[in-house]
Parts: C-alpha cells; structure tokens; sequence
C-alpha cells in the first residue's frame, strides 16, 4: 500500500464552543476518488474547511503529502496549498472577473507560462465541463449549475494533485452530472489526481466513489468507512442503509 | 521544489515534407512555459506537415495538453497535415476530448461602438437611470403614504436600529467636527475684524452661518458618508444574493419593507444632530472668543440678538430634507444593483456622489425659497 496523501487524525472541530465533529481520523490513497457523506447540516463542509487549512481545528493533525497543514503558515503552507484546488459550496467565483480571466488568475499567479498559453489552458478547461463559448461571461451571467461547473474548472486549473468538491453536483441535470463524474473519473484515470468530494447524489456516489465515509450529527463522528456498494448492503448501521435505501 | 530548469525539452528536425518534433518529460506547467514560445513559432510555418513525437513525455497535465491542441490548431491554420505519435494512452484520452476550435476564442458580435453609438448609448442609460429614479420617488411616496395611513405595517423595530447606527453612532463625529469648524471659523474671521476692533460680531457670523447653513450641510455631507453608503452597501448586496427577490416574490415590497424605515429613522435624527453640530460650532467659538478676552455672557448675548428661533427652525428644516434626500438615494442605489461584489462597490460610490449632488441642488433651491418667503 502507498503511503496515504491525506492523513487526517483525531481532528475535533466545530465553531467557538460548539463541538461539530469529534476525533476524526482517516486516511485517503493517491489517486482515489472519495466521498464524505452525510446528512445536512452534519459537518460536512466544516471537515473540508478543517482539511484545506481555512479554519483551526480545536485538535488533530491534517497531513498532506506528509505535510501537516495545521499550524502551517508563510513559505510551508504556500507550498501546501500549490498541492490541491478547492471548489467552494457556493461557487466563489470572482465577480468582477470573466470566466476566463476567473481561471486564468491562479495561472498567471502561479506559473510562468505565457498569455496566450494561460488562455490556451483556460479554454480547455472550460470546455472540459462544458462551458466552451462561456469565456466572456461574468459570472452573475450564469446559472447555478454553470457557475458551480465554473468553479470546478478554476479549482483544476493549476492541474492540482487534489481536489476537493464541496457538493458539485447540487443542482446539475442528471446529464450534466454524469459528464462531471466522468470528468472525474478520467482525470483520476489519466493524471492520478485524487478526489474528496462531498456529496449527496447516490447515483454518482455508485458511479464513482472508491471508499465513502459517513459522518453523523448525534455521535459527531464516523458512523461508517468504506467502498459504497458494499456499504449499501452489508451495513449493519440501520442509518447507512437507510441513507443508500433512500429510505425516510 | 520547482526544478532550477525546466522540466519539459523539445527538438526539431527537417522531416520529409515538413518538420518533425519530439517532445520530452513532464509537460505540466513548469515544463511547458519553458518551451511553449518556441513550439508556437515551429507550428506556424511547418511546411506540409507536422509530426510530433511524445513517446518521452512521461506526464501531461491540462498545460500540456493545451500545447498540443495549440501545436494542432497551428498547423492546421497554416495548411499543413498534424499527426501525433507515441503519446501514451492515458494522456490520449483526453487529448481526444479536445479539438483545434476549443481554442479559439467564440465569435464575438460585441464591435467596437462608433462615437454616435456610444453617446446614444449612455444617454439612453441616463435617461433610464432618471426614469428609475422617478419610478423609485413614485413607489417611496405610495409606501410613505401607506405607511402614515397604517403606522403599525412600518417596521419599528429596524428603524431603532437605523437610529442607532445612522444616529447615536454618529454623535462622536459630528461633535468632533463641529467643533473643530467652530474653533476654525471664529479663529480665521477674529483676525481680519480685529483689525477693526469688531471681534464681539464673530459670534454674529458663526451663529448665523452655522444655524443656517453649515450646520445642516456638513451634518447631510458626514451622512451620505457615514450612512449613505452604508445603506447602498447593504441593500446592494441583498440585491447581489437574491434576497430582494425573496421578498419580492413573498409579497413583500422591499421599498415599504427596507427603505420607509430607514427614512423615517434618519429623518428623525438627522435635525438632532444637527443641532448638535451648530452647539458643538458655537462651544469652539466661544473658547476663541474667551482666549481673546471676552466674558462668555458677551458671548452668548451677542448670539441671542443675532439669531431667531425661525433661522434655527429653517436650518433644521434643510436638514431633514437632506437627509431625506441621502437616505433615500442611498437605499434606491442599493436596490438597482446588478452583478456582483464590484457592483455593490459601484452603488456605494454612486450613493454618496449622488447624495452630495442633491443636497447641493437642494441647499441653493433652499436659498432661494427662503430669500422669497423672506424666511
Ligand atoms: N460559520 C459558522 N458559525 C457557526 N456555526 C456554523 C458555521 N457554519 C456551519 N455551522 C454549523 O456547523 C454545523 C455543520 O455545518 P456544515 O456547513 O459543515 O454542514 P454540511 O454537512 O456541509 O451541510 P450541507 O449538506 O447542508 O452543506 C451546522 O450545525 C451549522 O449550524
Ligand atoms: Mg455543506
């Protein structure tokens, strides 16, 4: 087995007082795409938040790469933060910025290549979740679904070895919404990027996610780990198995 | 990290009829801004044909990717058959996704206006904003009516704390600055009036000025500032997040639901502090006036005698018009909000810009209805 390239131990998270998540631990391959369920409102986003650095953790350790992001500050955490790209629940895109120019910006901050060469990036990206022709939009221009599609072009555009998608599929048609999970599954094929997504949609779950883990509000913690297929019908969790029987 | 060179190589060769290319290492970023000018150059004249040997590439990311794309699209615009060999398979399945027209920026029908559309333009953008703004005074007027004929549908409670941040909030610098104009004022015009040993009628000028004039314009002035924005800012930015629409579809009218309250609270204060701006004004030049040697009785005399109850009564007639005028400028910027975060920084700018505008128009209409009604 390789070595992991998240580690995540005995994390304990929440805001002020408020306990969210308590002593989450667990482990993602290179190359593996996966997936964080749970219910709303359970800590999901806040977990991601807690990975990727943006807010402290009241304790525990996010190891990425080997390199523990809590804690991190100046030239280190720079270099950690170059290793993956985020796509925000809720787009933030940059609004006075087209699109292109919204995934042209970490281009041109980030490397050396030259103008045209960004925009040459830039445009396959968009056309690699279908917004080929979209470039000159601002993003108040677009739809939902567009500008969540927007968003995860601008995460991938520096072609990170992470992504995390915080709910990329809310509110896609189910067409749209296959052609993400191919993207993702050809992207994790092809360039071994590995995916932690949030996400509800069992459809795409089944369809891509190697491992899940399920997280839930009264224990505050892991209530189930592992490949989803398996989880759906071996789980002796009463809840797991409603979550995938969609069961009320 | 970065490697000191870059990671990618390319050579080129004379081909038969045409030119052969072998790509080498990591085409990601790194590799490919090293070399992307020069494959650029070789693909725009590569006589019948290009081929491109990426046997050696070992990784190619969407950096790498574009180079290959734009190598293609440039052979092909200059006439010449693309052919690309020994990239591995996993690469190739994304390449495949991709073709030369992706790069190409999407026919545009935005021609650069001539200067007679441009001028018909913007006036027709004026003319829309002027419609707007009536539109805004028509619909302000009705929630006003509305609001007097049934009090109890005006939420009281955001008025409160209109007052409080439009208002209370206010009083460290209107007090400040009043002062300050006061002190500044009575120190500047004791000068040239001792000359005539006329320093007692300083009292006379900061009185009148200040009551009449100054008081009610800084105060207006420091309240588009201070609130005017603060209102475009927020109701902009409810605009920008659809809550406007939210209310709009809930049934609720956002200008009897937002703007009366607001109004209404900074009306109600605005007269306040300008009198407290004038006694603030009145306080610095009575310090001037006892450092020159006058009793403070002197003083407030010769301010009684120079000023009625009906100048003081004018000046805070002017200050809640204007502030009338600020806040509800600020709120109608707020609500024609279009776009996102930069918009609201455009409404906000216009809110305080217009707000000056009015209370200038408004204070020299102001001047010459007094000076009919010989008020
Ligand atoms: N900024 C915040 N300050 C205080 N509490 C917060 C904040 N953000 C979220 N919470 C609380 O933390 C808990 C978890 O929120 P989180 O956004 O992580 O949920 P989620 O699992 O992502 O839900 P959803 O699926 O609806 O996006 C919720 O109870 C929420 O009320
Ligand atoms: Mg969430």
């Amino acid at each position: 087995m390789q070595a992991p390239v998240i580690e995540v131990s005995g994390l304990t998270m929440g805001y002020g007082e408020n306990v969210v998540l308590r002593d989450i631990s667990f482990s993602v391959q290179p190359g593996e795409v996966f997936v964080i369920l749970g219910g709303s409102g359970c800590g999901k986003s806040t977990l991601l938040k807690n990975m990727i650095g943006l807010f402290p953790p009241m304790s525990g350790t996010v190891s990425i790469q080997g390199r523990n992001i809590v804690g991190a500050h100046g030239r280190k955490l720079r270099e950690i933060l170059r290793s993956f790209g985020v796509m925000y629940q809720s787009g933030a895109l940059f609004g006075s910025l087209t699109l292109l120019e919204n995934i042209c910006l970490p281009l041109e901050e980030f490397t050396r290549l030259p103008r045209d060469a960004r925009e040459a990036v830039a445009r396959l990206k968009l056309k690699l979740v279908g917004l080929a022709g979209s470039e000159d939009k601002l993003p108040s221009e677009l739809s939902g679904g567009m500008q969540k599609r927007a968003a995860i072009a601008r995460a991938m555009a520096l072609d990170p070895a992470i992504l995390f998608l915080d709910e990329p599929q809310a509110g896609l048609d189910p067409v749209t919404s296959a052609g993400i999970d191919e993207l993702v599954l050809t992207l994790a094929a092809s360039l071994g990027i590995t995916f932690v997504i949030v996400s509800h949609e069992l459809a795409s779950i089944f369809a891509v996610a190697d491992r899940v883990i399920m997280l839930d509000p009264q224990t505050k913690g892991i209530i189930a780990q592992g490949p989803p297929a398996e989880l759906r019908d071996h789980s002796d969790n009463p809840k797991v198995r409603q979550f995938f029987n969609r069961e009320a | 990290m970065t490697p000191p060179t870059s990671s990618a190589s390319l050579s080129h060769k004379p081909a038969s009829a045409g030119l052969a290319v072998t790509l080498s290492g990591r085409l990601d970023a790194d590799g490919v801004s090293g070399i992307w000018d020069e494959a650029v150059r070789l693909a725009a004249n590569p006589g019948q044909r290009l081929t491109v040997d990426a046997q050696a590439v070992d990784y190619c990311d969407g950096a790498g990717l574009a180079l290959l794309v734009e190598l293609r699209r440039g052979a092909e615009a200059a006439r010449a058959e693309f052919q690309l060999d020994g990239l591995n398979q996993r690469f190739r399945d994304l390449y495949d996704q991709f073709s030369p027209q992706d790069l190409l920026p999407p026919p545009s029908h935005k021609e650069k206006p001539s200067l007679p559309e441009e001028v018909g333009r913007k006036a027709a953008i004026l003319i829309d904003d002027i419609y707007a703004l009536i539109a805004f005074i028509g619909e302000f007027a009705v929630a006003l009516v509305r609001a007097a004929a049934n009090p109890r549908r005006v939420r009281w409670r955001d008025a409160v704390n209109v007052a409080e941040t439009a208002g209370v909030n206010a009083f460290p610098i209107i007090v400040l600055i009043g002062f300050l104009m006061g002190l500044i004022m009575a120190f500047q015009s004791a000068i040239p009036l001792k000359q005539f040993g006329a320093e007692i009628f300083v009292a006379n000028l900061l009185a009148l000025s200040l009551l009449r004039e100054l008081g009610p314009l800084v105060t207006a002035i420091i309240l588009a500032g201070r609130s005017g924005s603060a209102f475009a800012a927020e109701i902009g930015t409810m605009t920008v997040n659809e809550e406007i629409n939210a209310l709009r579809t809930m049934g609720l009218d956002p200008v009897r639901f937002l703007v009366v309250s607001r109004v209404l609270a900074t009306m109600a204060m605005t007269p306040m502090l300008t009198l407290f701006f004038s006694l603030a004004g009145l306080v610095g030049g009575a310090l001037v006036m006892l450092s020159l040697g006058y009793p403070l009785v002197a003083f407030v005399n010769q301010v009684q005698m120079s000023v009625t109850l009906g100048d003081m009564l004018g000046g805070l007639v002017k200050a809640s018009v204007f502030s009338l005028l600020v806040c509800a400028i600020g709120c109608q910027r707020g609500l024609r909000t279009r776009g996102g975060a930069s918009s609201v920084g455009q409404s906000t700018t216009s809110a305080v810009v217009s707000g000056i505008v009015l209370i200038a128009v408004a204070d020299g209409v102001f001047a010459v209805v007094f000076y009919v009604m010989d008020w």
